[in-house]
């Protein structure tokens, strides 16, 4: 039996591989080897910790010392230093803001004390190439629970009674989702994982496929059991290549220890899994698109009802659930539905994982109880915004949802209190944004996405979003009109009321959101055609502050429309009319005399 | 896995190996390694203790390097952590003598006197 004194675990998520850390790992284990210390110590890789901005990641057990931001130049250092000789590498330490402290340890750092990870609880602590580590943190015990001490319908009751609820966004009750399916009548049924994760900035199932792929298909296993399934397929995007190589090395090694395939613990239960990729379209996250995918067609959804729990692939009874609702059952079945529904908020149990963006000095991936405050979130995990700008807004639910003002920083982040203020939980994915991001333009981002993935089925959406794209862009290049918004709000109750799924249906909300917060900036847009963010660009003056003009003739020189005049030794001046607003005036000022406004 | 036995055994046996990434072990034994340590013979000493873990299969027992604690003319010394008491640390320590540590204090819960460097009898209890 191996016995190493020392392991030193290597993130090899997507955001650290991209940051090189294979390179860390492969340096490590060359030095290692070459000072002959490769039977004490074990370098292992594992799937992300979720502190992505401070990646690549590396902590070395048993200390529990967390580096960051380790680059294949420190390798050498950190065998010399710590690993031969025990002495921590300060400067590689995790550094706290405000503070003059280095955290030492994983469990000290802020960004993880605040957290409550158990869709994530493996992430960042196992090889997740390794189903034998899973098994040593209890892997496949819930499934060996249910099938030796649970019925199909005692599984559907203590998924029901836990509370959890779809994490793809939906919010619909998973245990009665089983429930309909186990009830449907069929000689075949299917269970499906939903792993198109598409929400631009979402990287939640991601790091659960890469870092934990065994919890997915443990999931799914005992999904089939309680529904009557014996077969399943994983829809994962295609532009996952970790995730899609780490799931099928997890299928092969359940199959070799005969966890997926016949007769699975020898109780008569057959279950097996295959992958099938998407291929870039966002609507094939939409569970009947999805399924019309895996049938081989263009992925376009269909009317429901029949829900697929009823009728589904190819028209058998089918439950779909997304990956990190999946990631919860193993830990539900084995702690019980009493300790899930403990945590979170009376309609919202559990836990939820989110992906912070944008405008956030801690970007990367954390996994909170269901009623946390955005105010926690942003500040005491996230770290706040950076350059010590101002808190504007937080987008959840991405292209489908809305945003939070800072009038609402403390509310307790669940299901319903999201749908309430007009945005939604989503898939997780929290863009934060600050004083320098225009409202405007954020919704005319979003229309743009979803116009783009509309697949043209229904013309509420096809036809709907691309006039409601056109309104945002004219108004965002200086040519709104007054009846502009009372337009947009009509075309967005048509598309909301008419749209066949939920990609049309819910394309209007970030229109309609920022409206409800921010009718100031639309009208600014439109009225006074000035964007107050100071980002969009037509809408921008280039003008030059007299008191601080030289007089120097730069600008005038580089600009190439001839706008600026002036006098030697006297202000120079922007003829508006003729600026193209390039921006080379400004650059070329010495004096910063050139402001934009 | 043809039950559910089988999966408890390999459970088992896996957790020992990654029992080192838990937080708290039973106790720690700190192998100073500063150069007079290791000029001393520290290296053999290390490796004497993990022989001895790995024997007797003491898979909650952490072991870890440090730096040289000053009193160099004891090298090599091993200092035993055990959560609720004082450090009890040990010079002149050979890689026989740390087995003998290993044994006596992990398992037997009895320090070593006679190689004990903080011979006040205050370091038994906090």
């Amino acid at each position: 039996m191996e016995f190493y004194r020392s392991h030193v675990l290597v993130c090899a998520g997507t955001g650290c591989t991209s940051s090189d850390s294979r390179l860390v790992r492969s340096g490590l284990e060359k030095e290692v080897k070459d000072r002959g210390l490769e039977k004490e110590i074990k370098i292992v890789e594992t799937g992300c910790f979720g502190f992505c901005n401070m990646g690549p990641i590396m902590v070395v057990y048993p200390e529990g010392t967390f580096y960051c931001l380790v680059k294949p130049e420190d390798v050498k250092e950190l065998v010399d230093e710590h690993l031969v000789k025990g002495r921590v590498v300060e400067r590689l330490l995790y550094h706290e803001p405000d503070k003059e402290v280095k955290t030492r340890e994983f469990n000290e750092v802020d960004f993880f004390k605040h957290q409550k990870r158990i869709a994530l609880s493996n992430c960042g602590q196992i090889n997740p190439e390794d189903i034998e580590e899973y098994i040593g943190r209890d892997g496949y015990f819930a499934l060996a629970k249910a099938l030796h001490e649970m019925t199909p319908l005692d599984v559907i009751d203590v998924v029901k009674k836990s509370g959890l609820r779809g994490r793809g966004g939906g919010g619909f009750s998973t245990g009665m989702k089983w429930e309909f399916a186990y009830n449907s009548k069929g000689d075949q049924k299917y269970v499906v994982c939903n792993a198109d994760e598409g929400d631009p900035g979402a990287f939640m199932d991601r790091s659960v496929l890469e870092g934990d792929p065994h919890a997915v298909l443990e999931a799914m296993a005992i999904a089939g059991y309680a529904v009557g399934a014996n077969q399943g397929y994983i829809y994962v995007r295609a532009e996952y290549p970790i995730a899609v190589e780490r799931l099928g090395t997890a299928i092969k090694q359940a199959r070799e220890k005969r966890l997926l395939g016949k007769d699975i613990f020898g109780k008569g239960f057959d279950f097996d899994i295959d992958i099938r990729l998407g291929a870039g379209a966002f609507v094939c996250g939409e569970e009947t698109a999805l399924l019309t995918s895996i049938e081989g067609k263009r992925g376009e959804p269909r009317p429901r009802p029949p829900f697929p729990a009823v009728s589904g692939l190819w028209g058998k009874p089918t439950i779909i659930n997304n990956v990190e609702t999946y990631a919860n059952i193993p830990h539900i079945i084995r702690n019980g539905w009493e300790w899930f529904a403990s945590m979170g908020t009376p309609k919202s149990k559990g836990t939820k994982v989110f992906a912070l963006a944008g405008k956030i000095n801690h970007t990367g991936l954390i996994e909170v109880p269901m009623g946390t405050t955005l105010r926690t979130i942003v500040y005491d995990i996230g770290g706040g915004i950076p350059n010590g700008k101002k808190f504007k807004a937080a987008q959840t639910g991405g292209p489908s949802g809305g945003c939070i003002p800072a009038e609402h920083l403390d509310m307790e982040i669940d299901y319903d209190n999201l749908t309430s203020i007009g945005s939604m939980m989503g898939s997780g994915g929290l863009i934060v944004m600050d004083e320098e991001t225009c409202m405007v333009d954020i919704a005319r981002f979003f229309l743009e996405f979803t116009q783009d993935e509309s697949c043209g089925k229904c013309p509420p959406c096809r036809i709907g979003t691309k006039r409601m794209l056109e309104i945002l862009t004219r108004i965002t290049e200086g040519k709104g009109k007054p009846e502009d918004i009372k337009n947009l709000e009509t075309l967005a109750v048509t598309i909301k009321n008419a749209s066949l799924c939920g990609l049309g249906q819910t394309s209007p909300n970030p229109v309609l959101s920022t409206l409800r917060f921010f009718r100031d900036e639309y009208e600014a847009h439109i009225n006074d055609k000035k964007c107050p963010a100071g980002v969009c660009q037509a809408l921008l003056t280039f003008y030059i502050q007299p008191e601080e003009c030289r007089g120097c003739g730069a600008c005038a020189r580089n600009c190439p429309v001839e706008a600026i005049s002036g006098k030697v030794k006297e202000p120079f001046s922007i003829d508006p009319e003729k600026c193209i607003k390039c921006g080379a005036c400004l650059e070329k000022c010495k004096f910063g005399a050139i402001v934009k406004k | 896995m043809r039950s559910f036995e089988e999966l408890k055994a390999l459970k088992e046996k896996v957790e020992k190996t990654m029992a080192v990434r838990q937080d708290k072990g039973a106790a720690t034994v700190l192998v100073h390694m500063g150069t007079c340590g290791i000029a001393n013979g520290a290296r053999d000493v290390l490796n004497a203790i993990m022989d001895e873990l790995k024997t007797r299969n003491l898979t909650d027992i952490h072991v870890t390097q440090t730096g040289c604690p000053g009193l160099c003319h004891m090298e090599p010394l091993i200092t035993v952590n055990i959560p609720g008491k004082n450090p009890f640390m040990y010079g002149k320590v050979s890689p026989e003598i740390a087995r003998k540590i290993i044994v006596q204090q992990l398992v037997n819960n009895q320090p070593v006197t006679e190689w004990l460097v903080n011979l006040d009898k205050k370091t038994e209890e906090k």
